[in-house]
């Protein structure tokens, strides 16, 4: 028995030995106490939010060791990754919250018409209710607390479901939450398929989701149930595609790495999938990328400490059996190592697999990268477009036609132009896919109306009534309200002086 | 309940209520035929593909699931392709009754499919894309309501028996406001929005840039047939997507105008009218569409987004509420009583989703503002208002009979103090007021959705909130009242899809406020650019060039680096110059 296994057996009987199981009963008790203290106010003031933001920001200046090794223990994860793909990112969220909060909830005013004169409108923002965040296994930390930032803005009472996947940052998170959040109204439920099962059957003003896109269904089936409005945030076979004019030899290859990789070893939604380039670039695509890949992680990847190791053996066991399908096992141009015990399975390039083979029908989520080559660089259009929206899209060149077009014909969530993966750190982009990568989008401001309702409130006065709009129904009145509506200040004179 | 719809005839079919084993179903012809099981215990299922004549066949998923499980007795749910079977054997394991119905439908699932592939191959060419195909679209559609405005208005008086002046002013010229919008603002709404770049990216540039969804349903209600089509179909045309619209069969008159003129006005290549009821529009549900505009009810708001889960396919339900009105006993009276009664009677007879559902007001004041109504109604509809022209009739006999006996319920008749009048055979029910009404009647619990209006009376203003509060959302809430302090209160503490303030209904002309609701009231928001983002795709786009590469983001990862990279990040930029020289706070 492999250490793993024997850790995972003792997680088990960890959870078996737990005095209280999470029930039915626990679930619907759970949201009706939340739902009440929603119900008293407790969220709607700027000073909650404002409090609990900065508690967790409290959790990410003093706890950042344990977080960086809870993440060690789950995914071997790197430390720098941690600290900046994790821990710093969510600093910057919580801080642009905290300072732009205020403009955040102040209402919009709207313009008002004739039709409505005198009146004044307004937008006004107001929490949902009570929202439960389902995250996931690859940023344990990022992915549940990012949307809890945008859950708690809003003013909302939140339950944040961590991934089973990645126990000792589900435990962290739900011990810190604890620790730091207002417990009447911020809560952890920690559990695999029959804890989220149980949460699903519950009444919630909207779920926010991230992970993959069976899942997705089955949230969204279980949300229509009640009218729950979904944010599903889901991955997909996000593409690169390489001109042959760029700056190939560092820069390409080193920001393909750095978001395959160097980004919790490919195990991320927005890592690259795979690459797009021609049939004659490609041998310099691969020169170019072994050299890096030494360059950074040695000759020996399966020792380097700078990437992470597959989450579990499931995991492992997908990724081999793409790797060892016929037609693909003897495409391997780099890598292919594999440490079963270990879960380490190096980087890994391959060339020119079959187009219909598993690791170019499924989301790869892991260190595979495979390159397809086109007789003309063109031909990447129809391979994109031929297949489910990706969440991210990518391109290298110096090309600005070529740049101007892929933006303008590729359909994805978000589209980075000579880099990958960097896009989900600016706040001011929405962050979200589009047909399978997802439904609804979040970060910075989006968050915040991710979890809110756009309320439109009209204010007029008793002043003004006109009897126009009011039955009896005459010819005269119809004449006058289609000149009003037409807004021709003549007609409407001569209508009211009954000359038409 | 089960429900399989093939095509064709049933020759072996069983009969209702009786226990059999087997039912064989064999098809032929060009017919659609709807058969519903229902199951007791549990059975399992063969389809077997054989002859050729057959067309196809759909198989609810529900019954897939049955056959993986047989312990469970009942479903309900969407459908699922599969290929198509000369039979479709259904084995019994215990007993087992089925409902045959046939029904001549030239639309069915495969013609479903067939037209989403032929508009998905079109909107893949580019055409719908461009600034030219939309406001040339646009154009026709305000063309479209200028030349046919009589049509319109007769189609929506045989549906509606709707007064011309309510036609004319909530259809006919709040649409063509909503096209002569679009118009203009078009260009801005497709400009691509840059947004800040932060120092992590730097130097780069970034733009949120719109994108059509692709291939859209839109399905209408029946209650403002033109308005409530082609509103969202502006939409849908300014964001770039190609479209079909499934009207309400409910409003049959209107429903065929629409596919008349839709494709003597519109692109026919991209948007598209589909007629029809329950089989046409669970046909539909069965297609991946990229985006699904609902206008309706909750319970078939729920069927669309679980068939939409399915696809991944975002929804947008605009559904209703019981809208309350409450009433402060400050109020211009006749002002008051006269919104009031534009916002029920005045708006399609309270056949409206945002339409006065009850009124709460102080004991105190009951009697008064119950007067006023009195009186402005009689101003309004005269004497006997079941001969005014200026009333919207119940649309169809189902829902007057759902109405006469929501009013006839024990314990609410007696509450009647104005109206309560009814003529069957034309479909009137005169306005009618209660008061009082049991809180568990059927009228206090579900849209009433026509000219019944309770009064509840509550000790003093504020419990009005709690009135309200106890309910599902509301897709509108309304508040009369001169006292600042209560507004503010209300639109703090009460939440609804939108609301006015000493004013019915009006809000929703307003371009610039998002429609829609929350909660039971709906997912979801349109209305002028609103209309453009709900069928837009929000694409983040970020561009950087090759300079201002630095080695701090990649491996190997050195003390060094996680420093720098860290200050940089929290955008801290003493931080930052430290740690470039080497010096950092920890050490």
């Amino acid at each position: 028995m492999s250490k793993l296994e024997e850790a995972f057996i003792s997680v088990i009987v960890d959870r078996s030995a737990m005095a209280k199981i999470f029930q039915m009963a626990d679930a619907s008790n759970l949201v009706t106490e939340l739902r009440r203290n929603f119900d008293a106010g407790v969220t709607r003031g700027y000073e909650w939010r404002v409090t609990q933001l900065k508690k967790l920001l409290v959790i990410c200046d003093k706890h950042e060791p344990e977080i960086v090794s809870a993440l060690h223990d789950d995914l071997g994860k790197p430390e720098l990754e941690s600290s900046v793909y994790e821990v710093a990112l969510l600093r910057n969220s919580i801080k642009l919250a905290l300072k732009q909060l205020k403009d955040w909830m102040a209402p919009h005013k709207a313009k008002t018409s004739l039709t409505t004169f005198p009146a004044s409108a307004k937008i006004v923002s107001e929490p949902l209710g009570v929202v439960l965040v389902i995250s996931a296994w690859n940023f344990p930390f990022m992915l549940s607390i990012d949307p809890v930032i945008g859950a708690i803005s809003a003013g909302n009472v939140v339950v944040l479901k961590p991934s089973e996947l990645a126990p000792a940052s589900s435990s962290l998170l739900a011990k810190l939450l604890k620790q730091y959040l207002d417990p009447s109204a911020v809560r952890v439920v920690e559990g695999a398929v029959t804890e989220t099962t149980l949460l699903l059957e519950q009444k919630w003003d909207k779920i926010f989701y991230t992970g993959n896109s069976r899942i997705g269904r089955i949230i969204m089936t279980a949300a229509a149930k009640h009218l729950t409005p979904v944010s599903l945030e889901l991955g997909g076979k996000s593409p690169v595609v390489i001109d042959s004019d760029t700056n190939l030899k560092v820069i390409t290859v080193r920001r393909i790495i750095s978001g395959k990789w160097g980004c919790n070893n490919g195990q991320a939604c927005i890592s690259p999938d795979y690459i797009l380039t021609t049939k004659e670039y490609a041998p310099k695509v691969i020169d170019a990328l072994k050299k890096e890949l030494e360059a950074f992680y040695g000759n020996n990847p399966m020792g380097s400490k700078d990437t992470s190791r597959i989450v579990n053996l499931n995991h492992f066991d997908r990724l081999s059996k793409m790797l060892e399908e016929k037609e693909v096992s003897n495409k391997i141009v780099y890598g292919g190592q594999k440490n079963r015990e270990n879960l380490k399975i190096s980087p890994t390039v391959l060339l020119d697999v079959p187009l219909d083979s598993l690791i170019m029908s499924e989301e790869i989520f892991g260190p595979l990268l495979p390159i397809v080559t086109l007789n003309n660089l063109e031909e990447c259009f129809g391979v994109i477009n031929s297949r489910p929206k990706p969440l991210a899209a990518y391109l290298f060149t110096k090309n600005h036609k070529l740049k101007k077009k892929f933006t303008k014909t590729v359909s994805a969530g978000g589209i980075v132009v000579n880099d990958t993966a960097v896009h989900f750190t600016l706040p001011t982009l929405p962050f979200g896919g589009v047909g399978e990568s997802g439904i609804g989008s979040y970060h910075g401001k989006f968050s915040f109306d991710a979890f809110s309702h756009k309320k439109s409130v009209l204010f007029k006065s008793f002043l003004g009534d006109s009897a126009i709009r009011y039955p009896p129904y005459s010819r005269r009145k119809l004449g006058l309200l289609k000149t009003l509506v037409n807004s021709n200040l003549v007609d409407t004179f001569k209508v009211l002086l009954g000359l038409s | 309940m089960l429900f399989v719809f093939l095509e064709g005839f049933i020759v072996q079919p069983g009969t209702e209520r009786d226990p059999f084993g087997c039912v064989v179903v064999v098809l032929e012809g060009n017919k659609s035929l709807s058969l519903s099981v229902n199951c007791v215990l549990g059975f399992s299922f063969s389809v077997k593909k054989k002859s050729s004549f057959f067309r196809s066949c759909r198989l609810n998923v529900a019954s897939l699931a049955l056959a993986t499980s047989p312990s469970q007795s009942q479903f309900s749910g969407g459908y699922c392709s599969i290929p198509p079977p000369s039979r479709l054997k259904l084995t019994c394991y215990a007993t087992l009754s089925a409902v045959v119905k046939t029904h001549e439908s030239a639309f069915d699932g495969k013609e479903a499919a067939s037209l989403v592939d032929e508009l998905r191959t079109n909107f893949n060419t580019g055409r719908t894309k461009s600034y030219e195909w939309r406001i040339s679209q646009l154009q026709n559609i305000a063309k479209m309501i200028d030349e046919k405005e009589k049509a319109i208005t007769e189609a929506l008086h045989q549906d509606l028996s709707k007064p011309e002046l309510e036609a004319f002013l909530a259809e006919l010229s709040n649409t063509k406001s909503s096209c002569m919008l679009a118009i203009k603002e078009l260009k801005n709404w497709m400009a691509p929005e840059t947004v800040k770049t932060s120092v992590t990216t730097f130097p780069s540039s970034a733009q949120i840039v719109s994108e059509p969804l692709g291939v859209v349903l839109v399905i209408s209600a029946w209650n403002f047939p033109f308005l409530l089509s082609v509103e969202p179909v502006i939409g849908a045309i300014s964001a770039g997507n190609a479209v079909v619209l499934k009207p309400s069969e409910i409003a049959p008159a209107t429903s065929s105008l629409l596919a008349k003129l839709f494709s003597e006005y519109l692109d026919e290549t991209t948007i598209r009218v589909v007629q029809g009821g329950v089989p046409e529009t669970t046909a539909l549900l069965d297609q991946k569409w990229d985006k699904i505009f609902f206008t309706g009810g909750a319970r078939v708001g729920r069927i669309v987004m679980a068939a939409a889960a399915k696809n991944l396919t975002p929804v947008v339900l605009e559904l209703g509420g019981k809208c309350p009105a409450l009433v402060d006993s400050d109020v211009n009276l006749q002002v008051a009583a006269r919104r009031i009664i534009t916002g029920k009677w005045g708006c399609n007879n309270g056949q409206a989703c945002i339409g006065v559902d009850y009124v709460i007001t102080t004991k105190d004041f009951a009697p008064k503002l119950i007067n006023a109504l009195k009186t402005e109604l009689k101003t309004f509809f005269g004497e006997n208002p079941l001969d005014s022209k200026d009333l919207s009739r119940i649309v169809n006999s189902f829902h007057f009979k759902r109405l006469e006996s929501m009013m006839k319920e024990n314990g609410v008749a007696d509450k009647i103090v104005h109206g309560g009048q009814t003529m069957e055979d034309k479909l009137k029910i005169s306005p009618t007021i209660l008061v009082d009404v049991p809180e568990g009647s059927t009228m206090m619990h579900e849209e009433i959705f026509g000219p019944l209006l309770p009064v509840v009376t509550v000790s003093k203003i504020e419990d009005g909130f709690q009135v309200i509060r106890s309910k599902p959302k509301p897709l509108a809430a309304y508040l009369f009242t001169d006292n600042k302090e209560l507004q503010n209160q209300f639109v703090q503490n009460v939440s609804a899809g939108g609301m006015g303030i000493n004013e019915t209904v009006l809000h929703v002309t307003l371009k610039d406020l998002p429609f829609g609701g929350v909660g039971e009231s709906g997912i979801g928001a349109y209305h002028g650019k609103f209309s453009y983002e709900t069928f837009s795709h929000k694409k983040g786009v970020l561009y950087r060039s090759f300079d201002g590469d630095s080695d701090l983001r990649y491996p190997p990862y050195t003390p060094e680096k996680k420093r720098v990279l860290k200050a940089l990040l929290s955008s801290d930029i003493f931080g930052a110059i430290l740690a470039f020289f080497g010096f950092s706070k920890d050490s």
